[in-house]
This record gives structure tokens, sequence and C-alpha cells, in this order.
């Protein structure tokens, strides 16, 4: 719609009442109201997890990693994603599995990354937060819980957990359920080695899990 | 263009951060920035409640405005419920030291907001928002023909109102 085209009625609509002129006035460039509108959307962000209006919350939050992406719903934390996957990507999936009511509320995740925190500082052994199963199946529950029941510094091989999910001949199959892993590090798929004693796989890259088996004294 | 997988709808905080400024700027246009504030909260806080039910290909930017709108509306009810015939001597005193509006921008708008509601959204989502006839018909749940039909009448009403 170039200026020219329009009418003296219509450059006066285009121009808003009077109060928004003199809004548009006494803050100078519009540059004043992009920021007004990002700080009320993350206001409306903060408030909507605060008060449970959203179905998944998410945060970035520092780690030796670099920033990870944490994602939780009102159950329990959904998913754990490395700085190389794409943000974008990581919320369109949950946006899929989960649900599209998704906002940036940083503090609906305060729990998660004070335990983190913790852990990578040495100081946590064993991870108390809740976690929601959603994006989990039946077969990979069984694999991860089995994971997860593995102490702190202490490591398994793949057929034991597979022995232990109830399928002794699906040591290939647990390998697939630990490397989709949708929350490592708090669900410690990395304590998963082969009979060898080689480091087998990880979904973060091996230099990470060994980064972790050292961190916890396992290697 | 055909593609075999479902489109799915954009996470809500995309939607949110690709939308803020227009609603905002349209908030602003329609109550004031005193006002913009609680509007914009209220208008993003039913987006979210209806969200999950959208169609992934409905025109986000126009069903937000039209909550939006939807929002000015109650703000104005609020107003005038609020407003004392009689003014106290502080309002009379906070008044004077902000410039009242032209007479004529005044009449203007009174007249934009004794439009029907379906005209002074078309009006209003054409000018203040910006948006193409597509969109708005979009907005108004109508076809594009009538959207420009409701301009049309709207911008016939408002030159006769102003001119009077």
């Amino acid at each position: 719609m170039s200026n020219e085209d329009l009418t003296e009625l219509e450059r006066a609509l285009r121009l808003g009442p009077a109060h928004a002129q003199e809004d548009l006035r006494a803050r100078g460039t519009s540059r004043a109201a992009q920021k007004d509108a990002r700080d009320a959307a993350r206001r409306f962000s903060e408030r909507a997890g605060a008060r449970g209006l959203a179905d998944v919350n998410y945060a970035s939050v520092d780690s030796p990693f670099g920033p990870l992406l944490l994602a939780g719903s009102g159950r329990g934390l959904l998913r754990l994603a490395f700085p190389e996957e794409e943000v974008d990507e990581v919320l369109d999936g949950l946006s899929r599995r989960v649900s599209p009511r998704i906002v940036e509320a940083p503090a609906q995740l305060d729990r998660s990354r004070r335990e983190l925190d913790e852990y990578f500082a040495g100081d946590r052994h064993a991870f108390e937060l809740p976690l929601d199963w959603t994006l989990v199946g039946p077969f990979g529950r069984r694999v991860l819980s089995a994971a997860a029941a593995i102490p702190y510094g202490d490591v398994h091989t793949y057929t034991q957990i597979a022995t232990k999910a109830g399928s002794p001949r699906g040591s290939r199959a647990a390998g697939n359920a630990l490397g989709a892993n949708p929350i490592p590090i708090v669900v410690p798929c990395h304590r998963v080695l082969r009979g060898s004693g080689a480091l087998g796989g990880y979904a973060g890259g091996l230099e990470r899990k060994q980064f972790l088996l050292e961190l916890e004294g396992a290697r | 263009m055909s593609t075999t997988s479902t489109p799915a709808l954009p996470p809500f905080q995309r939607f949110l951060d690709a939308e803020r400024d227009t609603v905002w700027r349209y908030l602003v246009s329609r109550v004031g920035p005193g006002e913009a504030e609680d509007c914009f909260q209220e208008t993003f806080a039913a987006a979210l409640r209806a969200y999950p039910r959208l169609r992934p290909d409905s025109n986000l930017r126009a069903w937000v405005l039209t909550i939006a709108q939807h929002k000015t509306l109650d703000a104005h009810r609020a107003r005038s419920r609020r407003a004392v015939p009689v003014a106290e001597p502080g309002e009379i005193a906070q008044r004077d030291s902000v410039p009242g509006p032209e007479a004529g921008e005044e009449a203007l708008w009174q007249a934009v907001g004794a439009l029907p509601e379906r005209q002074r959204s078309a009006v209003t989502l054409r000018y203040v928002a910006d948006l193409p006839h597509r969109e708005i018909a979009a907005a108004l749940g109508c076809s594009e023909e009538a959207a420009r039909r409701s301009l049309h009448e709207g911008l016939k009403k408002l030159r006769k109102a102003v001119e009077q």
C-alpha cells in the first residue's frame, strides 16, 4: 500500500488514534515499541509457565558441554538436548509428539538446572527430579529404567541392560533404545558399555561419554 | 505445491515471537500504551488456551488479531463502565497536562468506534494492522469479496461522519 494511493481519510486511519501517535512521538523510534513487545512476550511466557497454562516449558541452561535445552511438562523433565541439536527441530518434535502449547519459561526448569549444576560440580550422584516418559515407548522405558538403576561410578554392558529389560538377546535393540534416550545425562545411558569394555555409542558423541564416565570416576 | 506430510502447528513460543510486534502495535493504536500490556497478556492467554484446536494451515496472524480486537472491545467496555460523569479534581489536573487530540482526529476515531463490528474490524485490520484483504477475510471468517465490501462500507460511513 503506497502512501500516494491513499485518501486523506485513509492516511489519518493509518496514523492511528491521537494517543498512539503521542506514544510514538514520546518514545521516538519503533525500536522502543519492539522492546516493549519483547518484554511483554517474555512476561507472558513466564506467567503462562508459572500458572501451568502451557503443556511444555523450556529453557536453555549452561553446562560444560555448552548450552543444553531442557524441556519439561507438569509431570517432569521430558527432554534434554545437546548444543548440536537445532532448537527449532527439537521444539517442532515436542510440538508434534507432546503438545504445541510450548513456551520458554526458564523458572519452570530451575530444579533441573540446579540438579545438573550440582552433578557437573561432582556434588550430586543421583538425580531426584521427576521425569516425564511421554517420548519413550514401552520397550525403551524398560531399557532406560534399567540404565537409570546403574549406580553413579558404575558401568553395565548392553547385554546386561537387555537382560534387565526382559530381552536377553536384544542387546542391539537395547543399544538403539539407549541411543534414542530423550533425557541423556539425567537418565545415565552413558553408563552402558560394550562387553569388551569399549565405549560403544553415544548420541552426544563419545568424547562426552568419556567425560561423564571420568567425572563419575568410572574410568 | 502438494505435500504428503501433515503440517503441524509451530510451537506456541515461535508463534508468539513472530506476532508479538504486530499485536503490540495494534493494541497500542487501539487502547493506548497504558492498557496495551493487559490486553496483550489477555490476548495471548486466550490464544494459548485455544491453540491446540487450530488447524495447522490457519492464518495465525489474522486469528490472533481477531482475539486482540475482542480484548480491546472488552477494555473499552470496562473503561466506559468506570467513567464518572463528574471528574475528580486530580483527574482534571492530570488530563490538562496531556495535550488533547485534535478535534478532527477524535471525531474520526469515535466514528470508527461507532461502526458495526465487522466494518470496524475490517477498517482497523486494514489500516492499523496493515493486513491485506485476503488476511482480513481470514480474520473475519468471510470471503475476500465480503471483506472488501465491509471495508468499503466502513470507509463510506467514516467519510460521511468526518465531513459533518
